[in-house]
């Protein structure tokens, strides 16, 4: 069964689900927690369902009487735009009133809210508008169905004859018009199992490049995020985790710390002390004046070089094979074969809005507050930390102040409630930024092996071997399962690269680091894959005496849409035009996230190494743009994203811990490093594609193949390194 | 020992530790949670506010320094006549993503207006390079404050 079918939640059930008493808690809640934005309510503090009004066909619609319409959203905003995109596709199909619709977070229910690709209800993989466009529309259009069907009912006209347009439905023949309000409590029959769409030249709200309702809110602070988050009553704290991978706390000395003013209670657990204070100064002050030995455990040796040496040892063996076209083996061993390795290193999100939580525990309920991209794992994670069944945990999600897949664990909600059990009272929990850079879960550091031979100027065998740590393994074990211990989203973009290639192997090595835990990081395995696949192509080209872009050109032929992309970045990036001393142009494509992409980098690197970008101009083929431009907004930060890996992204590890604390030594790419971007939308009525990770996957190959153009080296190891570009060590 | 602030506009007194940042004043005494904490070190700005004025990262500063010198923050920036110009031109050019940069940035950019009313590009690059946007608004921030030097005086959101 679909997840729309199955929606409809009674009061009843809400009642049974233990939903019920966060209506009782929602009355704590400062009503300025409410923000009215464009005249639709983002409600960032409640996280729980609306009272059902008199019409409430499925779990994403209730309407009132009068005509307040509540789109309930089962993808959290997070920067993407998506609290505008999924309700114009609702909006779009109900014929709602644009101006007088009001949005609620989902609350943690897997059933009605799950991600019907994801099948968890979890917001990542550039799945919120792909997969919920289909559903939510059909879902919108029964909804309406039935408005129609009672206004009909009521005017005894055939439905037919009736039309609807922002909130009415309307039967022009009579000229009577009933509002949906005025609809709201007689519309309660069994709605049409296949209700028609509306064709894409009928859309009024798709397709065009409506203001978003999140932001008006996000220019004056009222905005409540969950670190924003304030109680009666609530103390404030912050903790520091056993900075060793695995390791203890072996002793604290809290005599000092508890002489800091306003620290209240310092709380030792086996591998985390925190200090509970009146504000976060009085918490942070007293965790460092706290002298904590630490045991380091069992990862006490575990360094990045001996990560790398181990991860390309692996590397070296035989993968399981993820796919497989004629006989690459036979290919490779007849030509002349070309080889190079690319690796990627581990990275953290570095959200700008640091880890937090703040829990209310009691011995018989635990309320949590915090941004999450998986609401219901944070209630079920909660529920089991706290000992408590699952309906006795209240979750209430808020706007995220930056997610990139950090907020797809539950992990700061963890530590927070295990904080909690010791505390009296509602706590917020904290993380300081160092603590966020040093207990991340990083994106994996991966080892790509490539090798192919070249006949007539174009490939002829292709072998990729990718070797890294599994993520899909631990977070979606199902997954990992089905497909026999593939990991999806490990071979994404490699197995369906877009050239033709008549033989072609890639296989898989799971690698887990010793010691580092890994997670999902904006990009996913797109990221590696397509940084691999189209470096290597570069150097193909060069070796093949052939043009970057002509030498894609001629193996695009299955692929139409992507080489329109190509064609018009190429033209509009001015491809091939003279270009000063040490300027280079550099070319990338990618089908990901079911997205054609292309992308061209000027950039020019100085004596010193040092790599200036100048331009990344971008063309995308993403099918039906829902909010087109969320969507040019998506590429133009996604790049900004993908070039900070690219040019100072990388954790290193020292002593079975993160080398890395802040911006300092974290860096992030600033106004004065980032190079103009062009984005350039290519009409389409194909279904939409995903689009929020597709800047972060595009930008690296583009740079790095543009310094290869300017240098002549073929960098093959992320982030790009100074000092090989100034001379001074050996790529 | 209580000590007064003057807040946008309002005098409040705070009882808190004499090497207490403002930021954490701001937010969890006063409950003023527009003001963000990024990294408490002044390297992501997302704590600024204006002090007289002036751009300063509240992260680091000690709310007892401030003494009788005006303190603005987010909430109360549209009530400036630059404040109001650049909220409107953050909305026009849609330049906020996750936001949680953006209070910094709009208080830096307000800032920057106030001192130098037609920047060019290095005058951008000079005062917004301490604030840092994980999800990349950079071009559009450029964008929004030529934008903002350009409105005519006067228009309010």
């Amino acid at each position: 069964m679909s997840a729309v079918a199955e929606l409809a939640p009674s009061r009843r059930a809400l009642l049974a689900s233990g939903l019920a008493g966060s209506f009782v808690f929602a009355f704590h809640v400062p009503v300025a927690g409410a923000a009215i934005v464009n005249g639709a309510v983002v409600n960032d503090i409640e996280g729980v369902l609306p009272e059902p009004g008199p019409f409430a066909p499925n779990a994403f619609i209730r309407i009132d009487t009068m005509g307040k319409t509540t789109l309930v959203m089962p993808q959290v905003e997070m920067g993407q735009g998506v609290y505008t995109s999924i309700p114009m596709i609702l909006a779009e199909e109900l014929d709602a009133d644009w101006n007088s619709i009001a949005l609620e977070h989902a609350p943690p229910n897997e059933k009605l809210y799950a991600n019907p690709v994801l099948t968890v209800q979890a917001t990542g993989n550039s799945n919120s508008v792909r997969a919920f466009w289909m559903p939510l529309r059909k879902a919108a259009a029964q909804s309406r169905a039935l408005l129609v069907a009672a206004a009909a009912k009521q005017w005894n006209v055939d439905p037919d004859t009736c039309t609807t347009d922002s909130g009415k439905v309307i039967h022009n023949a009579s000229n009577r018009v009933l509002t949906y309000g005025e609809l709201a409590s007689s519309a309660n029959g069994t709605p049409p199992a296949n209700p028609p769409l509306k064709q894409p030249k009928d859309f009024r709200l798709i397709g065009k490049p409506l203001k978003r309702l999140d932001t008006p809110t996000k220019t004056n602070g009222r905005t409540i995020y969950g670190i924003d988050v304030m109680l009666p009553g609530m103390k404030f704290a912050t903790h520091a985790a056993c900075p060793h991978f695995g390791g203890k706390v072996a002793h604290v000395d809290d005599s000092a710390a508890k002489k800091i003013p306003g620290v209240q209670q310092i709380v030792v657990l086996d591998d985390l002390v925190a200090v509970i204070g009146d504000h976060m100064w009085a918490a942070k002050s007293g965790l460092d004046a706290l002298r904590i030995e630490w045991d380091p455990g069992p990862n006490g040796h575990v360094d990045s070089a001996l990560i790398r040496a181990d991860i390309m040892k692996a590397s070296e063996q035989n993968g399981l094979v993820a796919k497989k076209i004629g006989n690459a083996h036979k290919a490779l061993a007849q030509g002349d074969t070309f080889e190079a390795h690319y690796e990627m290193p581990f990275l953290a999100h570095a959200t700008m809005e640091p880890m937090n939580c703040t829990v209310h525990l009691t011995k018989d309920s635990c309320e949590i507050w915090t941004g999450t991209q998986i609401v219901a794992r944070v209630q079920t994670t909660a529920a089991a930390t706290a000992g408590l069944p699952l309906e006795k945990v209240i979750v209430h999600n808020h706007i995220i102040g930056g997610g990139f897949g950090r907020r797809l664990e539950p992990d700061m909600v963890v530590k927070a409630v295990r904080v909690a059990k010791h505390v009296d009272g509602p706590v917020k929990i904290v993380w300081t930024r160092e603590e966020d850079i040093q207990h991340d879960l990083y994106r994996p550091l991966y080892y790509d092996r490539l090798t192919a031979t070249l006949k007539d100027g174009r490939i002829d065998g292709w072998h990729h071997r990718i070797t890294g740590s599994s993520v899909v393994a631990r977070w979606l074990p199902p997954a990992f399962k089905a497909f026999h211990g593939i990991d999806f989203d490990e071979i994404d973009s490699a197995v369906d690269m877009p050239y033709a290639i008549p033989n072609f192997i890639v296989e898989m090595v799971r690698r887990e680091p010793p010691a580092v835990p890994t997670g999902f990081w904006r990009g996913v395995g797109p990221n590696n894959n397509v940084f691999a696949i189209e470096s290597f192509i570069d150097e193909l080209a060069r070796k093949a005496g052939k043009d970057p872009v002509e030498f894609r050109r001629s193996m695009l032929t299955k692929t139409p849409r992507l080489l329109a992309a190509l064609d018009l970045a190429a033209e509009k990036s001015g491809w091939g035009t003279p270009l000063p001393p040490r300027q280079g142009r550099g070319v990338s494509v990618q089908v990901s996230f079911a997205s054609f992409i292309a992308t061209v980098a000027h950039v020019e690197v100085d004596e010193g190494g040092d790599v200036k970008l100048h331009r990344l101009t971008t063309a995308v083929d993403t099918g039906i743009a829902v909010n087109p431009d969320t969507i040019v907004a998506q590429l133009q930060g996604g790049m900004i994203f993908g070039a900070t890996a690219a040019l100072h992204g990388e954790i290193t590890i020292k002593q079975g811990r993160v080398e890395q604390s802040n911006f300092n030594d974290y860096r992030m790419l600033r106004i004065d490093e980032a190079p103009a971007i062009d984005v350039h939308l290519i009409k389409s009525g194909e279904a939409p594609g995903g689009i929020g990770e597709t800047g972060a996957t595009t930008a690296p190959p583009a740079i790095r193949n543009a310094i290869y153009a300017a240098t002549g080296i073929p960098l093959r190891r992320m982030p790009v390194d100074r000092e090989v570009l100034a001379g001074r060590k050996q790529p | 020992m209580p000590f007064e602030l003057h807040i946008n506009g309002e005098a409040r007194t705070v009882d808190v530790p004499p090497d207490m940042p403002l930021l954490w004043v701001l937010r969890d005494v006063l409950g003023l949670t527009g003001t963000k904490f990024g990294c408490g070190v002044a390297l992501c700005g997302a704590c600024t506010v204006h002090i007289d004025g002036k751009p300063v990262r509240s992260c680091l500063l000690p709310a007892s320094a401030v003494g009788n010198r005006a303190v603005t923050t987010i909430e109360a920036i549209g009530a400036t006549a630059i404040g109001a110009k650049v909220q409107k031109a953050w909305l026009d050019i849609e330049v906020i993503q996750c936001g949680y940069c953006q209070s910094g940035q709009i208080m830096s950019a307000a800032a920057l207006l106030a001192a130098t009313p037609n920047p060019d590009d290095s005058d951008i690059d000079a005062a917004m390079s301490g604030n840092i946007c994980r999800c990349g608004t950079y071009v559009r921030i450029r964008e929004a404050i030529k934008r903002a030097a350009k409105a005519p005086a006067g228009e309010h959101i």
